[in-house]
């Protein structure tokens, strides 16, 4: 397994030195250097490696149409195997090569460790996957995008869809007490804590596995509540979703993507009608994304892996910026990307301030006749 | 009061489910002293037999109640014919060894019977069809006790009297008893010892399929995985109440759904499982024996 990563990893390798060394004969311009980083062997390389190929379908094509700002397009391929320690290596090198912008890294860790060597740099920094809210909402890291929504925009998301939309004013916070689906609740408190006039009624815990859930269910009851955010997944959704309603409990139920999956359905059957979950923005449909799909599927044989599509997305972001920024300046390239919409495989985007995308994320998803239908 | 009535009836379900499953465990380690760890694991192959019945007689035109028992003998006989077999092929042949390789054995049959059905069904959880009808007399008390509820709590104490007098009163249980006391000296007097132990095992993989239907049917999923759960809280409630002890399973059962259930509604769900073994822990301090059990002198 590991000796095909090594292979693959080379052979990309390769054919990047031959891109270059292409467009090297044919044009005597200085090409403009992308930087791409994440894991590209080891354990994680799964989610390194599409990106790698995202940027380069996207490198290829627009080269073909002839650059950026009339000059070929570059990659920079480097591996930090998603380590802290390895990824500031991986930054130092990347800045003394020349990189003008980074799609990178992967792994928040890593993403985290070396944004501060591109920040010195005046580099500007796209990931493709680091979700960890900190990232943008701490302001520590201002030359820091990405294509991928933060995990706490879910919780956002849940809190305003049941606050405003189904107006809800008392609320029960469950979750399953793992990392996901406590982190999900945390949020979903935190946010209903910050709108006036709501009352988080009970946050607690469940135990995944356990025979029955009466007892949260009628403790749910008693503290009044209008509604459950429930974060977790669908196993343990399903069981309590069954014995509200089983206990005549008609409150709303609204919960994260572990919870919209076909399963739920299948498992609560009846019960799951009218429940409410969130999950990310069909993209299917694009037609930008399918024609990338194809394209790595022409290339590769395959369909692409995870953040294939957020790679493709911010390579295409940063290269517009330069492209209507008409410079390299990271400043001018700043001020594109938090201006203008672009056409991505993620949809069409833009940047907020902190860097977060906007037009990228998730929708509220409701159970109606046995499946999720889009909540606009 | 009516929320602590409620909590009161939702912990005596619960508590009625580990009861069930405790039953098994206590027999058979009072007559061979082995903590049969394959025993969740009868009692979720017991919810997957009744499944497939069930499909099977919805689609036959079978209908309400006469599906429910006609699973419920199907996932019984399956469930014991599957106990006898385990013992057969995972015990007997370690009759005279040691006392730790019947409990490695154990384990081992609860890890292939696992995999078995992962292997032979799937990963995924099941829809599983409410089997129990909604009566009509209880439509008014319905959201604070269910039929279904009902039904959990009356086939527990029907269970247990019944199988207190096949062990009080019948020849067979008076030959189990005889075997629990001593082996050897039972084998004199001219009891055949496995064949009270292979019955022992059956009624135990029994009891586990009638609470694996109903349970299933109660919550309305199932995955090859909730036989471990199930498994170790109804261990622990047959440790509280005193293992070997069968009014023991039950009440160490009905107490643990009580702590669980009280914990959940006046404290805290995130502490359900820590004051349910914070008890035994506490029991285990007082009454070494368990609630029930009676304390034995042992040779040194």
């Amino acid at each position: 397994m590991r000796r095909v990563m090594c292979i693959t990893v080379v052979a990309m390798m390769v054919m990047a030195l031959m891109i270059t060394g292409c467009s090297k004969k044919a044009e005597p311009v200085q090409p403009i250097k992308v930087g791409v980083a994440g894991p590209h062997s080891g354990d994680l390389a799964s989610y390194g490696i599409p990106t790698v190929r995202a940027a380069e379908l996207v490198v290829e094509e627009i080269n073909a149409k002839g650059g950026v700002l009339g000059r070929p397009v570059e990659l920079l391929i480097e591996d930090d195997v998603c380590k802290p320690e390895v990824a500031t290596n991986t930054a130092t090198k990347l800045v003394s090569d020349g990189a003008v912008v980074v799609v990178g890294h992967v792994c928040s860790g890593a993403t985290k460790a070396a944004l501060g060597i591109y920040n010195d740099a005046g580099i500007i920094v796209m990931s493709p996957s680091a979700t960890n809210p900190d990232l943008t909402q701490s302001g520590d890291y201002p030359n820091f995008y990405r294509t991928i929504a933060s995990d706490d925009l879910q919780a956002k998301l849940g809190v305003d869809f049941t606050v405003n939309t189904l107006g809800a004013k008392k609320v029960a916070v469950l979750h399953d007490k793992g990392d996901y689906g406590k982190g999900y609740a945390e949020f979903a408190k935190k946010y209903l804590e910050e709108m006036p006039g709501v009352e988080v009624t009970l946050f607690e815990g469940v135990t995944p596995g356990a025979v029955d859930y009466s007892a949260i269910v009628q403790k749910v009851g008693r503290s009044g509540a209008e509604a459950v955010v429930y974060g977790g997944y669908h196993p343990e959704a399903s069981k309590i979703v069954t014995q509200m309603k089983k206990k005549k409990m008609d409150i709303f139920f609204v919960s994260d993507d572990g919870v919209k999956d076909v399963t739920f359905i299948k498992v609560a059957g009846e019960y799951s009608e009218g429940v409410y979950a969130s999950g990310p923005m069909d993209v299917s449909d694009l037609p930008m994304y399918q024609k990338a799909v194809e394209a790595h599927k022409a290339k590769y044989g395959e369909e692409p892996g995870a953040f294939f599509k957020e790679g493709y997305a911010a390579t295409i972001a940063l290269l517009n910026a330069i492209e209507k920024a008409g410079s390299t300046e990271s400043a001018a390239i700043e001020k594109v990307l938090r201006s203008e919409f672009v056409d991505t495989t993620v949809g069409n985007i833009s940047f907020d301030a902190k860097g977060d995308a906007i037009g990228v994320g998730f929708s509220m998803y409701k159970v109606v006749n046995g499946e999720y239908v889009e909540q606009k | 009061m009516d929320y602590f009535f409620e909590l009161f009836l939702g912990g005596l379900t619960r508590g009625s489910i580990y009861a069930l499953i405790a039953l098994g465990y206590t027999m058979v380690y009072g007559i061979i002293e082995l903590i049969n760890f394959a025993h969740g694991e009868i009692y979720m192959i017991g919810a997957f037999t009744a499944l497939i019945a069930a499909s099977l007689l919805t689609m036959a035109g079978f209908q309400g109640l006469a599906v429910l028992a006609l699973a419920m003998v199907i996932a019984v006989i399956y469930a014991g014919a599957y106990g006898y077999t385990v013992e057969k092929v995972a015990y007997q042949p370690l009759r005279q060894a040691s006392r730790l390789s019947p409990l490695i054995s154990a384990i081992g049959m609860s890890i292939f019977l696992q995999n078995y059905v992962l292997l032979a069904q799937t990963s995924d959880f099941l829809p599983f069809p409410s089997l129990i009808p909604q009566f009509k007399f209880m439509k008014s008390i319905e959201h604070i006790f269910s039929s279904s509820e009902l039904v959990i709590v009356t086939v527990t104490a029907t269970t247990m009297i019944l199988l207190t007098c096949l062990i009080k009163f019948t020849r067979m249980g008076k030959a189990m008893r005889a075997t629990a006391q001593d082996r050897k000296m039972a084998m004199l007097a001219g009891i055949n010892i496995n064949r009270v132990i292979s019955t022992t095992f059956v009624i135990g993989s029994c009891l586990a399929a009638v609470g694996g239907v109903l349970i299933a049917s109660h919550i309305g999923q199932i995955n090859f995985y909730i036989g471990f759960i199930a498994g170790i809280k109804a261990f622990t409630a047959a440790v509280l109440g005193g293992i070997g002890s069968i009014p023991g399973a039950v009440l160490g059962g009905l107490v643990l759904g009580w702590t669980e259930s009280f914990a959940t509604g006046y404290i805290s769900s995130d502490y359900e499982d820590v004051f349910a073994f914070l008890l035994l822990v506490i029991i285990l301090i007082f009454r070494p024996e368990g609630l029930l059990g009676k304390s034995s002198t042992h040779k040194v």
